[in-house]
């Protein structure tokens, strides 16, 4: 990877310890330079192309917050009528706020249509480019500018969308959640949605640091917590059913992640804290069970003989 | 030699769009548009209309914003809307004419809610008026097919770089049936060169399009848009009479003007509307009256010095605007009065708010608001603006 050119250059705006510009600049490590990028409004949009300046060196549109994929849709279309389709990739990127709020409609008219273009959500739990306000992806009891803790509310009290199923009941090739907690797993599966024509949908996980409240050096650290916690299940759908999952060895207590965020600080401090993060805990325990993330341990018949 | 069909408004359109080998169309559906992109459908499925992709996607909000990425991916693209349809586009259209990405857009003109109506007025164009398309407004069947034609290359002409609207009344074009001449597909090859874009989303030079500008770039990248606006003026002229001379039909370029030889008192209107003045006009000439036409083809850009000339000899002016702006007027009395505000011995203007819903319109109508107009120009009192024929009898009392 070393030798390869950033094909998203350096220089932009993005804070220290953004996960979300280390998903651009790893994408474009994997796509390389025959792609080209739609994205949707948000914090990558403006912190890579303040005009007259652009981190993209790969050929790149932004028109509105809501409509990345069928922007997306439209070129696809285009390089087909005019047979400039060749192995050209067409790629689309959105927050959660554009992909799983406002554009989820005409987002699921792009997959349901067939377009072959491949839409990736850079998934930070928040609108983060607007401050810290509460998406249909934010998780339970997150505080954010519009869901804030007080007195008398614990945050967020809404579910994080499961939108990675309602992808995959569009019965699509392929949608997949990742982590930039693991960018050799990202990687993989970009390049396996890329050889997959139709369209495909991968949600990564990535960090906001003011917007989650984190030490910037952390951040890799609190994305694998999530993962290894249950928090973010990663795993694979190919044709509506899951072929894959991220299998957890020793799984953390929800705690570890949280801990480490001000989003969820308050739940440490509040009275009946204990009880919301017990809840939380619940969330995960769920996530496990649902896609069999914990690894079984195989040693016990064998102690049991030799007793 | 030229083919003629009696054929429906909607037909005409898909047919000019089709002739105009467009690479990507996308649409919704809505009334009264449905029989344009149904008419499309069917020349996909007999393969009549090759390289061709359509989209039929899930809103008309996607429908624009696939025409935009396929425009920019530097392709010619076709959308046909109408109504709410064009409401729920907006924000697509300001993106498109902001990132000076031509298309041309078919505007079946109709009412916009509430309350509910499926019947013609302008309203849903008028409203769109800001957003930086050029606007044409077809008077008939065949100015609408040939408007889309010329509308392609006023939209990519290099001076310009715009998408353009083309509107036309619902029902009353897209759903009449009149002989129209179709359009030969040499013949437009040749009027109508294949797209070139100056830029294009390309792997191989790679660009960045739709960047945020702060405040040191905005009025900029917003006057230029303006500016190709006023370039326009020439372009659409040019067009017109370069399409006349290929086509043997001239209708006008910003505007057009009928019987205005010594017109005293002058209608102003757009779109289907100006057949019916047209009918009125002659009865009253018959008669000895000095009234005349001008018809606004045109709206945006506004054809000020047009209209300025055309009307150096009327004593009063009479708009039927088919729209309202809330709280204000009519936009065309407004846009009217504002190009005349400051020259010397310019005319009396009366605006009327006319056909709103599907009302009709009828010569008796042009007529009675004709009457207004010279009953102006002999000093009686006549209110500036009116909402003609408001039936007071079913508003609530004390209105």
């Amino acid at each position: 990877m070393a030798a390869l050119e950033d094909l998203f250059a350096s220089g932009h705006r993005a804070c220290a310890g953004c996960g979300c510009s280390l998903f651009l600049k790893t994408l474009l490590n994997v796509t390389g330079p025959n792609v080209i990028i739609t994205e949707a409004t948000g914090c990558m949009e403006v912190i890579s192309t303040p005009y007259p300046e652009s981190a993209w060196k790969v050929p790149w549109i932004h028109s509105l917050f809501e409509n990345a994929a069928p922007v997306a849709a439209g070129i696809e279309a285009a390089l087909k009528a005019t047979g400039r389709k060749n192995d050209t990739k067409v790629i689309a990127i959105g927050g959660d706020g554009a992909t799983i709020d406002i554009g989820f409609g005409n987002l699921s008219g792009v997959m349901e249509r067939g377009h072959d273009i491949l839409y990736i959500c850079y998934d930070n739990e928040a609108y983060m480019n607007t401050g810290i306000q509460r998406s249909g992806s934010t998780p339970y009891d997150a505080s954010t500018t519009t869901t804030p803790a007080g007195k008398v509310s614990f945050g967020n009290q809404s579910q994080k969308k499961n939108a990675p199923a309602i992808m995959a009941a569009h019965g699509i090739p392929y949608v997949a959640t990742t982590s930039m907690g693991y960018p050799a797993d990202f990687a993989k599966k970009v390049r396996k949605a890329l050889s997959i024509e139709g369209p495909k949908y991968i949600q990564v996980h990535a960090t906001c640091t003011p917007g989650w409240g984190i030490d910037s050096a952390l951040s890799i650290e609190i994305l694998r917590l999530a993962v290894e916690t249950a928090m973010y299940p990663l795993y694979e759908y190919e044709n509506g059913e899951v072929t894959s999952v991220k299998k957890i060895k020793g799984r953390k207590p929800v705690r570890e992640y949280l801990e480490k965020q001000k989003r969820f600080s308050h739940l440490f401090k509040m009275p009946n804290g204990d009880k919301e993060i017990e809840k939380i805990q619940q969330i995960a325990d769920l996530n496990a069970k649902h896609f069999g993330l914990d690894v079984v341990e195989k040693a016990k018949p064998k102690e049991a003989k030799a007793e | 030699m030229a083919k003629m069909a009696v054929i429906e408004g909607s037909h005409a359109i898909a047919e000019a769009a089709k002739v105009c080998r467009p690479a990507v169309v996308s649409a919704y559906p809505i009334t009264p548009q449905t029989h344009i992109v149904e008419d499309i459908s069917q020349m996909i499925a007999d393969g009549e209309l090759m390289n061709c992709e359509y989209v039929r996607t899930e809103s008309e909000f996607s429908a624009a914003s696939v025409i935009l990425g396929a425009a920019a991916a530097g392709t010619r693209v076709f959308s046909a809307t109408s109504s709410q349809g064009a409401v729920l586009m907006y924000e697509v259209l300001f993106s498109m004419a902001g990132m000076r990405l031509p298309g041309v857009l078919a505007m079946a003109n109709r009412s916009v809610s509430s309350p509910l109506s499926i019947w013609n007025d302008h309203q849903d164009a008028i409203s769109a008026r800001d957003n930086g398309w050029i606007q044409l407004w077809a008077e008939d069947n065949q100015e609408a097919a040939d408007m889309i034609v010329q509308a392609f290359k006023i939209g990519e002409d290099r001076r310009i770089l715009l998408p353009v609207m083309v509107n036309l009344d619902g029902f009353l074009i897209t759903h009449t049936y009149e002989p129209v001449e179709i359009l030969d597909q040499n013949m437009v090859d040749e009027f109508l060169p294949p797209y070139e874009p100056l830029y294009k989303l390309d792997p191989k030079d790679p660009v960045t399009m739709g960047a945020l500008a702060q405040p040191e770039y905005y009025t900029e990248a917003r006057y230029m848009i303006h500016y190709a606006q006023l370039c326009a003026k020439d372009v659409i002229e040019e067009v017109a009479e370069e399409f006349g001379k290929k086509f043997g039909r001239y209708k006008g370029g910003l505007i057009d003007t009928y019987k205005m030889e010594g017109a005293e008192v002058v209608l102003i209107s757009m779109g289907s509307v100006i057949g019916t003045m047209k009918d009125a006009v002659d009865e009253m000439r018959a008669e000895g009256i000095p009234v005349g036409i001008v018809k606004i083809r045109s709206y945006r850009p506004f054809p000020v010095e047009a209209l300025r000339e055309a009307l150096k000899g009327a004593k009063v002016v009479c708009v039927l605007d088919k729209n309202i702006s809330m709280g204000m007027e009519g936009a065309v009395f407004t846009d009217l009065k504002a190009a005349l505000y400051n020259v010397k011995g310019s005319p009396d203007i009366l605006g009327f708010i006319i056909g709103l819903g599907g009302r009709d319109i009828t010569i008796t109508d042009i007529k009675n608001l004709t009457n207004k107009g010279f009953a102006k120009m002999r000093g009686e009192k006549v209110s500036e603006m009116e909402w003609y024929k408001l039936d007071v009898d079913i508003l609530p009392e004390g209105i």
